[in-house]
């Protein structure tokens, strides 16, 4: 008997010990300390071919700057598929990284949640300061009138990539400049067996990316001037359907692409099936597939009428990643000397020429490595015709909302029915019910 | 302890009931151990389950937007306006949230119900004993043996429009369709989830089933046989209604789990579900990851939870009285 007894009362205080340092675990949302200024971790976006090719590119970086300051950085490459998520779970539970990337269009979002540290002059200071940053990167930081929720670290555009020998085959002496010399070039290509345009009509960021160009070149926005979303206006509604009917009607994107969301548009055209794909600075994803540079050219993206500007004429969004440091590390000094690392002129080269990105730095931009003819094309794009996407606090939910309609608009056209002003507004319609009423 | 101890003297007064007391304290402690050993358990339980659970109540009656997921405590409280939005069949968010359900309870049906047919079938041909039948046995398990993620992955790509193996049999080889199908956007994608479900699901009906197979005397059916009973007859007569408890449960398991998946439906398709496959499970993911509105998807949870309760003890309830009603 009490053995048994001993053995229950044992059970219970384990049991308790147990629940109590399960519970323990509570997570400080207070800001910033420097407890432990020896490491920081790090969680970087996948900007490489895969996570393996990203971590040989930054781990010789990170080496350098433990020499440099004593300071570990403790790596980890994020998949896209999973960076928001694991941004928000850390935001949730307060169990975060000291430093992060993040997607330049989720900066509003994100610091609406109040997890980042917000970079004010002080903050800029230390890295060197504002001004040193390219104003359309900055553009992407957060919200007007807000101190940005993160620092620029590669800039990125859109570009036109299409292949020398298709277009030579099919007797096209140039790459088209507007949307309908793309179709006319589209069917001479199809006629020789070839498929004209790619796209990725299921992945909900590259369908927001386009359909926002388009609403730009067709004089619309999805939001209005005080940041409420207005997704139904007719011009919104045209230049959403002139999108999807590059499969609906004028069929030079091929409707299998309405299920592709894993890049296969730029395998398709890595192996030479089709002819043309509008892609963000693929370079170095397209070498990691055996394409090699020599066999397609970049131009910039069609625009209606006329040559790429801003106003109706803006042929990009400003795509890009933004450096970010979460408020509650418990190393402030050390994140904030990282970002200054990451962000010097020497990383800034030797980094965007590894991800074949444009460094968002004035100074490093000017290097003679950023001029060859494939960046000189995304240089000029971003200083001349790109607009960062909405910097408002749901543009995350307005990427998901929208960029799903357009994929049911996509999988319509598939299916083979009938795209309509209609259908197209019903869709928007039912996007921005979806959206915060806030 | 003490009070009893107390107790103790004052009792012994009474004349004949002097060894009371100490049984009492005796089977006092008899019937308190069980749940001392239980205790452990409990607590666990309590913390993994019933904790979370009810923070996810919790988190139903607030205002848990992006603005307020830092820090949970600054959230304000929205009352009922989670369920208002969520039940609201005539706005958007309610009509979907209810066409998803709808989605979800045909989708349940099919596939519990063909799970169900198939794993009883292939149990009952394989109780005689045939060459090769370990193997099949051993085959028919793969699936339900395999990691769920990379199962689905291969349907995904059997599934491809361009150049999945099912179009190609069904169109290149077979010429049953005019051109090739979409299974991973449009309405087919229902029956491309239905499929995966079934083949995922279905071994695991078999295993059960056949495990009850195993309890039922083979006199029964010789018995059956001396009377004259056909092979039909005898599955009816016999092994149908002796399969009656284990179906009971197994019915029930297959139910929860079908209609709670989530692996299935978010592998196949990603973050945003066609609407003609839009489960629940994923609907409510997407209500609150993807537009990171988490009052409003725990207040989802909290109604899927509550459907599935009122289910299951109906289930329990009504299976168990009709085995009370057989026993007697």
């Amino acid at each position: 008997m009490r053995s048994i007894r001993a053995a229950a009362v044992g059970a219970v205080t384990l049991s308790l010990a147990l629940a109590a340092t399960a519970c323990g675990g509570g997570s400080s949302t207070g800001s910033g300390s420097n407890d432990s200024p020896k490491t920081l971790t790090y969680w970087a976006s996948n900007q490489g071919a895969s996570v393996a090719v990203d971590k040989k590119v930054l781990q010789p970086e990170l080496d350098k700057f433990e020499k440099k300051t004593g300071i570990k950085v403790k790596l980890e490459v994020v998949p896209w598929s999973d960076l928001l998520n694991r941004i928000l779970t850390a935001t949730t539970s307060g169990q975060g990284p000291d430093v992060l990337n993040i997607g330049n269009t989720w900066s509003a979002s994100l610091q609406a949640t109040g997890a980042l540290l917000p970079w004010d002059a002080k903050n800029f200071a230390r890295i060197g300061g504002k001004d040193r940053f390219a104003d359309t990167a900055l553009g992407s930081t957060g919200a007007e009138g807000k101190d940005p929720a993160a620092v620029p670290l590669y800039s990125m555009a859109y570009a036109l990539y299409y292949n020398k020998q298709i277009f030579a085959d099919a007797g096209i002496s140039k790459p088209p400049a507007t949307w309908d010399e793309l179709i006319a070039d589209g069917k001479k290509i199809q006629a020789k067996g070839k498929t004209a345009l790619g796209a990725e009509g299921s992945n909900l960021s590259e369908n927001i990316h386009h359909v926002f160009v388009f609403a730009k070149q067709h004089g619309a926005d999805f939001f209005t001037a005080d940041g409420k979303p207005d997704f139904t206006s007719p011009k919104v509604v045209e230049a959403v359907k002139s999108y999807v009917d590059l499969m609906a009607k004028d069929k030079v994107i091929p409707t299998g692409d309405a299920e592709y969301a894993q890049n296969q548009s730029v395998s398709d055209f890595a192996k030479g099936k089709q002819a043309m794909l509008l892609w963000q600075t693929a370079a170095a994803n397209l070498k990691s597939q055996g394409m090699s540079e020599d066999a397609y050219g970049i131009a910039p993206v069609p625009v209606i009428s006329g040559t790429p500007g801003s106003g109706t004429q803006v042929n990009s969004a400003v795509m890009g990643i933004n450096m970010a440091v979460f408020k509650n590390t418990d190393n402030i000094d050390g994140a904030t000397q990282f970002v200054k690392f990451m962000t010097s002129d020497e990383e800034q080269k030797i980094l965007n020429t590894a991800f074949s990105t444009v460094p968002p730095v004035k100074s490093a931009q000017r290097d003679a490595a950023f001029s060859a003819p494939a960046t000189a094309v995304l240089k000029d794009t971003l200083a001349t015709s790109a607009v960062a996407l909405p910097q408002v606090a749901s543009e995350s939910q307005f990427e998901t909302a929208v960029g799903t309609a357009v994929k049911d608009l996509f999988a319509d056209a598939a299916a083979g029915r009938e795209v309509t002003a209609d259908s197209v507004k019903a869709k928007l319609q039912k996007a921005q019910q979806q959206m915060p009423a806030a | 302890m003490t009070t009893t101890a107390f107790k103790e003297p004052v009792r012994q007064a009474a004349p004949g009931t002097a060894r009371e007391p100490r049984r009492r304290t005796g089977r006092l402690r008899r019937v308190s151990l069980p749940y001392l050993l239980l205790v452990p358990a409990l607590l666990l339980e309590l913390l993994v389950h019933l904790v979370p659970m009810a923070i996810g109540v919790v988190m139903s009656f607030k205002e848990l937007t992006q603005f307020y997921i830092r820090d949970w405590g600054a959230a304000p409280w929205s009352g009922l306006g989670n369920y208002k939005v969520s039940v609201d069949f005539d706005a958007p968010v309610g009509e979907a949230l209810l066409h998803s359900f709808f989605v979800t309870v045909g989708f349940t049906l099919l596939s519990v119900g063909l799970c169900w047919l198939i794993g009883t079938a292939a149990a009952v041909f394989m109780q005689d004993t045939f060459r090769g039948r370990g193997l099949l046995r051993a085959l028919f398990l793969v699936p339900y043996a395999l990691p769920v993620y990379t199962a689905v992955i291969t349907w995904v790509f059997m599934f491809q429009h361009d150049n999945g193996l099912v179009n190609h049999v069904l169109h290149d080889q077979l010429h049953l369709t005019d051109k090739p199908s979409f299974w991973l956007i449009g309405d087919n994608s229902f029956y491309a989830l239905l499929t995966v479900s079934v083949w995922k699901g279905w071994p695991f009906a078999f295993l059960i089933v056949m495990a009850g197979l195993q309890n039922i005397p083979r006199e029964l059916y010789e018995a059956a046989a001396l009377d004259g009973a056909g092979t039909w007859q005898q599955i009816r007569r016999i092994t149908l209604p002796s399969l009656r408890p284990v179906n009971q449960v197994l019915v029930l398991v297959l139910f929860l789990w079908t209609f709670n998946d989530f692996n299935t439906p978010y592998v196949l398709f990603g973050k945003s579900a066609p609407e003609a496959a839009d489960l629940v499970s994923v609907h409510i993911y997407q209500a609150s990851f993807v537009t990171w509105n988490f009052g409003t998807g725990s207040a989802m949870s909290v109604l899927l939870l509550l459907f599935l309760l009122v289910v299951t003890g109906a289930y329990l309830l009504f299976t168990s009285r009709g085995r009370r009603a057989a026993d007697v």
